[in-house]
């Protein structure tokens, strides 16, 4: 199955095809598409554009449309109303921020996340937002404290390698307190080539949650 | 002997009505530049003309067959080519209205209450505005409740375009808060809300489109 795509909205043609080549180093594999601009270009948006951009980005698993300001969005729900109801079934407009909800989306549809999974990974992606607390619960049931060796350290590709796969066990998973699961929470950490890494997890995968990190970081992200 | 005739409220009204829109809009283009250059982004007044002038490209291509067919092809038209945040809230305006005109030759009072309600409530439910915002939901409301009262078709009409005007004037003192005027908080108050102005000019088209003057020599 091809994973959920996804559709950037914004009122300037160059800002959704930036967001879109941001997101799309991330996620090779996602369909990611790009509606900005008025038909002619112009600032604004088009009905028409996110019309096709939805048929566009909808390869069978739905569409995450993220979208900049008001009227964006409001584009976005007009066109939501003019589908056919089995199309609008798979369409999704999530509330989040343009490039950090992009972004995590993406990770999460690489990872093979679902429409609805893709679309809380979008809009827990809130800029400057402190990092939540590591729940207050029991000792984690595995732990392991890591030292990252690859020289670039825990960046993008990296982080979203992390969270996209831990996303995927059942597991509660945390890295220096923050949520392993967030691309944005472990990007956020900026852990370089030498730092220490505490990795903590609950759960039933939790073992095999700390197992992954293990390796990854072992073999440097496959970066050494 | 000259005089004003009330034409039916039918589907020649109708198409009447959106060319009448597309002309003042037209007169009215640099007027809804400046105020939304004030509190905006200084496009409302292109992005209507355009849309507008759009409709009357597709009338050409023939009269509609009902007064819905024409609300739907001006929705169509509006949401395609108007860009910004006027596309989609009068796109889906003319939709709902288009929906609650159904199946009807032409709309009496009630059905005009019906109609312009539709709206309405399309513009609120897509814009999540709420009277006083400093939007055109400060003109649509009060017209709403002004076409409530009078019995026939016109006269609902002329109720709702005043109601409109007076409503779009009081938008000045407000402080906007929705849309992009409301990243400028306070220094909004003292500029009319350009929707609102639109959407005014709007509802007296559908006046004008309504009355026609004829001359003497029309008139056995």
């Amino acid at each position: 199955m091809s994973p959920v795509g996804l559709l950037i909205v914004s009122h300037s043609v160059r800002l959704a095809e930036g967001v879109v080549e941001l997101a799309e180093q991330m996620a090779p594999s996602v369909p990611l598409v790009a509606a900005g601009g008025t038909d002619d270009g112009g600032v604004g948006t088009s009905f028409e554009k996110v019309m096709k951009g939805i048929a566009e980005a909808d390869q069978g698993a739905g569409v995450v449309v993220i979208a900049d300001l008001g009227s964006a969005i409001m584009t976005a729900e007009s066109v939501l109303e003019f589908l056919d109801d089995e199309q609008r079934s798979r369409v999704r407009l999530a509330d989040a921020a343009i490039a950090e909800g992009a972004v995590a989306a993406a990770v999460a549809a690489e990872s093979g996340a679902g429409l609805d999974a893709v679309v809380r990974a979008a809009e827990e992606a809130v800029p400057g937002a402190e990092p939540e607390e590591a729940p207050e619960v029991a000792e984690p049931s595995e732990s392991a404290v890591l030292t990252l060796s690859n020289r670039t350290g825990l960046h993008a590709r990296p982080a979203a390698v992390l969270a996209g796969r831990l996303s995927q066990l059942d597991a509660e998973v945390t890295i220096n307190g923050v949520d392993a699961q967030s691309v944005m929470a472990l990007m956020a950490l900026g852990a370089k080539k030498g730092e220490q890494l505490v990795v903590e997890a609950w759960g039933a995968e939790a073992a095999k949650a700390v197992r992954l990190v293990r390796e990854q970081v072992e073999r440097g992200f496959g970066e050494v | 002997m000259g005089g004003v005739t009330v034409t039916a409220l039918d589907a020649a009204w109708a198409d009447r009505w959106l060319r009448e829109c597309a002309r003042v809009l037209a007169e009215r283009r640099e007027e809804l530049i400046e105020l939304d250059r004030a509190i905006g982004d200084g496009d409302h007044g292109e992005n209507m003309d355009r849309g507008f002038r759009a409709v009357v490209a597709k009338l050409d291509e023939g009269p509609s067959e009902s007064v819905a067919a024409a609300l739907k092809l001006a929705a169509m038209t509006l949401m395609g080519k108007v860009g910004g945040a006027a596309g989609p809230l009068y796109g889906t305006a003319f939709l709902r209205a288009s929906v609650a005109a159904g199946d009807r030759d032409k709309l009496d009072g009630p059905a005009v209450e019906a109609v312009l309600a539709a709206a309405r409530d399309g513009i609120v439910a897509r814009g999540k505005a709420e009277p006083g915002d400093k939007t055109m939901v400060d003109a649509w409301s009060p017209a709403v409740k002004a076409a409530a009262t009078p019995a026939d078709g016109e006269a609902a009409l002329e109720a709702a375009a005043s109601a409109a005007e007076a409503g779009a004037q009081a938008t000045k003192p407000l402080v906007a808060r929705k849309g992009r005027a409301s990243y400028l908080g306070s220094r909004s108050v003292g500029h009319l809300d350009p929707g609102a102005i639109s959407t005014a000019y709007i509802l007296r088209a559908a006046v004008t489109a309504a009355v026609s003057e004829i001359s003497a020599g029309d008139v056995e």
